[in-house]
């Protein structure tokens, strides 16, 4: 299938860069690698080299090329030209599909857990590798809790996965993964959804790994992580090679700006803005009284002012995301009132909310933001559309002018307005959500991690966004796991534990250090006292 | 999941038919669906199985008529099933051996795989008498066979057409459903007589009994302007269909005109059109099998033994010259 | 720029399959494009032909495809109840013309209240699936397998088991001519239909909300839609369609056989939908591949009977070419065909 002036690169390739591959000691090599999408060079003349024993970071903003680097390694995408080579292997190897991938010692974990819910642990860690059609139930289930046990992760092998939380989920797709006896290891973003402990345990599993001489091709968007574990980084930037660095000889003001491409000014500068946005003490917009809904949060107070960006902190699985979604009946509300200005207002769905100016942007981009296979046009429009009404549709000239008004405003970056949503970096397809909801001029806009899983670029430019809303009088929530994004973000900061508001923070309180005692809850009674 | 399905299915059948039959015994015929509660001994059990009733007009006739029969007031005690599935039909042959009939009447709708539940209800000492259709099983496994023969149905047609001695024979055979022992017959007979007469068939395509496919099947032949003088369909929808396509061509049909037009089945209406005369034949398929049940029934009860095991019904063919008022009244169904 | 080339892409496996159809007929016989104007036995004038019957026998399963082709995109599934609903809109349409007497001299009602009745119950059981569907979340082929099952009996039921015939003259103007006019009614009817649903679209946000709540039900609820009750609309607009194909139906012979009038149509519909490169598993739609299916489907029939094709084998070869027509319309393979194709340039190119 290969065209002939492929070839031809392939041949040279082999001439010049042969010598090298061996004196590396690498066990994957990629030399010269294309990959075009319609409208869009994914990747040009990316090289890497990921040597045995070795953890190598993976860097760079969304749009960058590095999922699209993976896909190519892993035979999900076909590289246009280039090739890649794999320790054991005279010539090139040919990867046509993420089975071929797999047989030849490249394993990966997503981010997105791909294994199946509905089976068993054991199930999930041995699908598709028995030979034949007879399997030993009895012995799978032993060697799987083996092997889990030696990766001291707490899970049975005959649970079902689905019963298990995100965070063993990911681990039993690593340990997956490594079982596989590989001699590749791609984990992309595999922290993002796992506390700092699981985090911790799955550093461990990897300088193990890495110790019998696994390359790893570590994902991520957190940048402590890649100082914590790595030993290499990659910069990919617009679908070609910025370099290739040792971890301490790239320091971390470096690696941002080589990511983005320009000096940074420091991502501390935002931090002045938020003086700016100080609530003034004024009557608050809405206001909700022992608020709850069927999510199993416990009932809650909550206000928020004209122009005050205020936040929702706490652990994982605390309530955060539950207590805004009660607020924009996207859960079903079991108890309590909403009043805006003063005057009680009903939200049972979140058309009611959105009819009282309540916008919130969703946790889960992918299975609560986007409408993937439609345009970025119909997904800014929706919203606003729906608030319009069935028998009032904008006319097709109308979206347009809005979509573009939107993706020039945000600098969405998309082939055009009628491009899928679905084909864009993550940090586009959130922006195209914050679009949608901007698009309906709310009054409170509810931003639910809007900064999950997306590249540092679009992270900072959120957060501004979010500061100069409120500067315009918008009120604005803001969720995220990061806690120093909430403390340049918010005003006052709303703590929760375990389903349940805990206290609140504001002024002088606003450090790191009481965010956590907060959390901890123990010796600081007073904001457990005024709660039980 | 699949097993769950069908029960439903079978259940919400169950449901309509109970509703459906409950509507239409309201109005005209007294036979009851089950006997319910008032079960006496002197009474004899029959079970039925039977095709759909909404398959056809002849089914209807059919189940009406049997209905009529086995009633309390005949002295029967009938419980009824319906499907057009065999695996269906089965497992109700099961349930009514189980419950004890006396006497199992089936109408198959395949011929083939009774024989196991057959010997089941001969052990349990449940006479079996086919009506409609045959099956393929040991004769010994049933009592008696009351069926019309489609074959003699056809050649009634067939020699009928021969009889009129048009100057050429350029026909548009619409078949039913192939394999279905009507088709064949009717079939069978039509092409034996066409190739010892040198008949030309311009086309003989299947409608599936269904008056609409007829109906563009003719327009098809239509539209190729192939010309044809006579229309051999095997029922009476299709042959309905067929005068559709004719009538919109402005290709005139009936006694004396253009295009003969033959059917089958002696649906009311059809018979009406023969007497108008915009049709030219129709053959009887009969469908009143219940008063041959009831007398071989009767036999049996009385401790005679059947002679005759496979019972021909008498079936007519009308011409639209000769039909009366009298004939649609009588054997229009 | 981008959403015309997606459009015409899905429109080019139905328009290629009918192009291709047509090239096939005329270098079998040429004459199967001559339409010649007559006259009918009642001496108005008509127009026939090949061509005529297709357009003319296709309005049915057009105008079902309108309605089957929401119900897919919004639920992701597919309405089999659509045969037997034509059976009780039939039947119901009889029922009110004939009142009690299975076959009246003159009508008991106006065609037109026989028809909004008729609409009025279509919409009722469509309404009956789309409860099922959308409010219990079964799955549509289950929650129609119902209907599918019970739809004829209830037929029947409604009109005692009898066989009505209509002797007014009138009344076979939906399905055959209105004197003076030479085109079929039907093809009339289709085009007011198309027309119809273009405007709804148009004018109404239909579309864009049946497809966002086929593609992720979650998001378009809290982007404020209420999916349930998109999916809802999308089988009472269904159950209008089979409303207006089943007075078409019955207009056609006057008259109704209840186990066989509309049979299996529900899998051309569906079958249309597929044809028009529409993902059976819901989301985005092109209404105007569908409708353009549907027609390929009517085209194929009046081919092989054209072709006078052994009754045998009639279902074979519509089989085969099926499977053909939908393959090569499946989105995974128009994928692997544009790349294909993108490849072949580019070699040219080099």
């Amino acid at each position: 299938m290969l065209r002939p002036f492929a070839q031809k690169i392939v041949i040279q390739a082999i001439d010049v860069e042969r010598g090298e591959f061996v004196k590396e000691n690498a066990v994957l090599e990629l030399h010269g690698i294309y990959k075009v999408f319609p409208g869009v060079k994914a990747l040009q003349n990316v090289d890497f080299t990921l040597r045995e024993g070795e953890i190598h970071a993976l860097m760079g903003e969304n749009g960058a090329g590095k999922s699209t680097l993976i896909k190519v390694i892993t035979g999900v995408y076909e590289k246009e030209s280039g090739s890649i080579f794999l320790k054991g292997h005279d010539s090139e190897v040919n990867i046509h599909s993420p089975q071929d991938a797999q047989n030849l010692g490249i394993s990966t974990v997503y981010q997105e857990i791909t294994l199946c819910p509905n089976l068993t642990v054991a199930e999930n860690m041995f699908i598709g590798r028995t030979k034949g059609a007879l399997t030993n139930w009895k012995k799978m289930n032993e060697q799987a809790d083996k092997i889990l046990k030696s990766l001291d992760i707490d899970v049975r092998a005959n649970q079902q996965l689905a019963t298990c939380s995100l965070a063993i989920q990911q681990m039993v797709a690593i340990a997956r993964a490594v079982d596989m006896d590989c001699k590749v290891l791609i984990l992309d973003e595999p922290t993002s959804s796992l506390d700092d402990s699981e985090v911790k345990k799955l550093f461990g599993l990897m300088r193990d790994l890495k110790a019998k001489g696994v390359g790893i091709i570590f994902v991520t968007h957190f940048l402590d992580q890649v100082y914590e574990v790595c030993d290499k980084i990659t910069v990919l930037r617009d679908g070609r090679l910025v370099g290739e660095y040792d971890i301490s000889a790239l320091p971390r003001v470096e690696l941002v700006s080589k990511m983005l491409g320009k000096e940074l000014d420091d991502l501390s500068d935002i931090k002045g803005d938020k003086t700016e946005v100080k609530s003034d003490g004024s009557a608050p917009v809405f206001e909700a009284k022992d608020l709850q809904s069927n999510a199993g949060i416990k009932p809650f107070d909550f206000y928020i002012r004209k122009g005050e960006v205020n936040g929702f902190t706490g652990l994982l699985g605390s309530g955060r995301s539950e207590c805004v979604r009660a607020l924009f009946g996207a859960d079903r509300v079991i108890g309590g009132t909403v009043k805006k200005n003063g005057k009680v207002i009903k939200i049972s769905k979140p058309i009611d909310a959105m009819k009282q100016g309540i916008a919130y942007l969703p946790e889960d981009r992918k299975v609560d933001g986007i409408i993937g296979d439609l345009s970025v046009r119909e997904n800014i429009i929706l919203a606003a559309q729906v608030l319009r009404g069935m028998f009032k549709p904008f006319s097709k000239a109308d979206t347009y002018k809005l979509a573009d008004e939107y993706i020039k405003l945000l600098d969405i970056k998309t082939a055009s307005a009628d491009t899928p949503i679905k084909s864009l970096s993550g940090g586009n397809q959130q922006k195209v959500i914050v679009a949608r909801w901007l698009l309906m001029h709310p009054e409170y806009l509810i931003l639910d991690e809007p900064t999950r899983g997306i590249d540092v670029g679009t992270k900072v430019d959120i957060q501004k966004l979010a500061l100069k809303l409120a500067g315009e009088g918008m009120s604005i929530t803001f969720i995220s796991s990061e806690t120093d994004e909430m403390l340049r973000t918010c005003s006052r900061l709303i703590v929760m534990r375990d389903r349940k508001v805990v206290g609140e923070l504001t002024g002088d309180e606003l450090t790191q250090s009481s965010i956590m005692r907060t959390i901890a809850g123990g010796d600081d009674g007073r904001e457990d006292g005024n709660e039980e | 999941m699949r097993k769950l399905g069908k029960k439903l299915m079978a259940t919400v059948v169950a449901a309509t038919m109970a509703l459906g039959l409950a509507a239409c015994s309201g109005g005209k015929d007294t036979g009851t669906t089950t006997a319910g509660g008032n079960k006496t001994a002197e009474k004899i059990k029959v079970g039925i199985i039977n095709n759909d009733p909404n398959e056809s007009g002849y089914r209807t006739a059919n189940d009406k008529d049997l209905k009529a029969m086995f009633c309390d007031a005949n002295g029967y005690d009938a419980s009824f099933a319906y499907s057009l599935k065999n695996d269906e039909q089965i497992t109700a042959a099961q349930k009514f051996i189980q419950d004890g009939v006396d006497y199992l009447l089936l109408s198959a709708a395949d011929t083939s795989g009774w024989d196991s539940v057959l010997k089941d209800a001969q052990n349990a000492g449940v006479k079996v008498i086919l009506f409609d259709r045959t099956i393929d099983a040991d004769e010994s496994l049933y009592v008696a066979s009351i069926v019309s023969d489609m074959d003699k149905e056809g050649e009634t047609a067939a020699n009928w057409l021969k009889d009129q001695n048009l100057s050429e024979y350029n026909i548009i055979h619409l078949q039913g459903v192939m394999g279905s022992a009507a088709q064949q017959g009717r079939s069978g007979a039509l092409d034996k007589l066409a190739k010892e007469n040198g008949w030309k068939i311009v086309t003989q395509q299947t409608a599936e009994w269904s008056a609409e496919k007829a109906q563009q099947i003719v327009q098809s032949v239509i539209d190729s302007g192939e010309s044809f003088n006579v229309i051999y369909a095997e029922n009476d929808d299709m042959a309905k269909g067929a005068v559709e396509a004719l009538d919109k061509a402005n290709i005139s049909h009936g006694v004396g005109k253009d295009v003969v037009v033959m059917g089958f089945d002696c649906n009311k209406w059809a018979l009406e059109e023969l007497l108008a005369k915009n049709w030219n034949y129709d053959g009887q398929c009969n469908p009143f099998q219940a008063s041959y049940i009831d007398e071989v029934i009767k036999k049996l009860e009385k401790g005679e033994t059947i002679t005759q095991k496979v019972i021909i019904m008498e079936e007519k063919g009308f011409d639209a010259s000769t039909i009366t008022k009298e004939d649609v009244e009588k054997y229009g169904i | 720029m981008k959403s015309k080339f997606v459009f015409n892409k899905q429109l080019l496996i139905p328009l290629a399959a009918i192009v291709a159809l047509a090239i096939f007929n005329l270098i079998m016989d040429p004459s199967f494009f001559k339409i010649t104007l007559g006259t009918n036995s009642a001496g108005h004038p008509v127009l026939s032909g090949y061509l005529i019957t297709i357009l003319d026998y296709g309005s049915e399963l057009a105008i079902l495809a309108i309605g089957m082709t929401l119900v897919t995109a919004a639920s992701g599934g597919q309405d089999i109840s659509v045969g037997a609903n034509i059976a009780i809109v039939g039947s119901v349409i009889l029922r009110v013309l004939c009142g009690t007497n299975s076959r009246p001299e003159t009508l008991q009602a106006p065609i037109i209240v026989a028809f909004l009745v008729a609409c009025v119950v279509a919409m009722l059981f469509g309404a009956f699936n789309g409860i099922l569907v959308a409010y219990f979340n079964i799955q549509p082929m289950v929650a129609t397998l119902i209907l599918f099952t019970a739809g004829r009996s209830i037929a029947a039921w409604i009109n005692n088991n009898e066989l009505p015939i209509i002797n007014e003259p009138s009344f076979g103007y939906f399905g055959g001519y209105i004197p003076g006019i030479a085109i079929p009614t039907p093809v009339f009817i289709t085009i007011i239909c198309v027309i119809v649903i273009m405007l709804v679209l148009k004018f109404t946000t239909l579309g864009l909300y049946t497809q966002s709540v086929g593609i992720n039900e979650k998001s378009s609820r809290l982007n404020g839609i209420n999916p349930q009750m998109i999916k809802f609309m999308t089988f009472v607009i269904l159950g209008l369609c089979v409303a207006v194909a089943g007075l078409i139906k019955v207009s056609r012979l006057s008259t109704i056989n209840y186990s066989v009038i509309a049979k299996d149509i529900e899998m051309d519909a569906i079958l249309a939908v597929a044809l028009g490169g529409n993902a059976l598993s819901g989301g985005k739609f092109n209404m105007a591949a569908s409708i353009l299916g549907a027609y390929v489907i009517q085209f194929l029939t009046t081919t092989l009977y054209k072709m006078q094709v052994n009754s045998e084998a009639l279902s074979a070869y519509k089989a085969v070419v099926v499977i053909i027509l939908v393959v090569l319309s499946a989105p995974i393979v128009r994928d692997k065909l544009k790349k294909f194709m993108e490849k072949f340039k580019k070699k040219e190119v080099a």
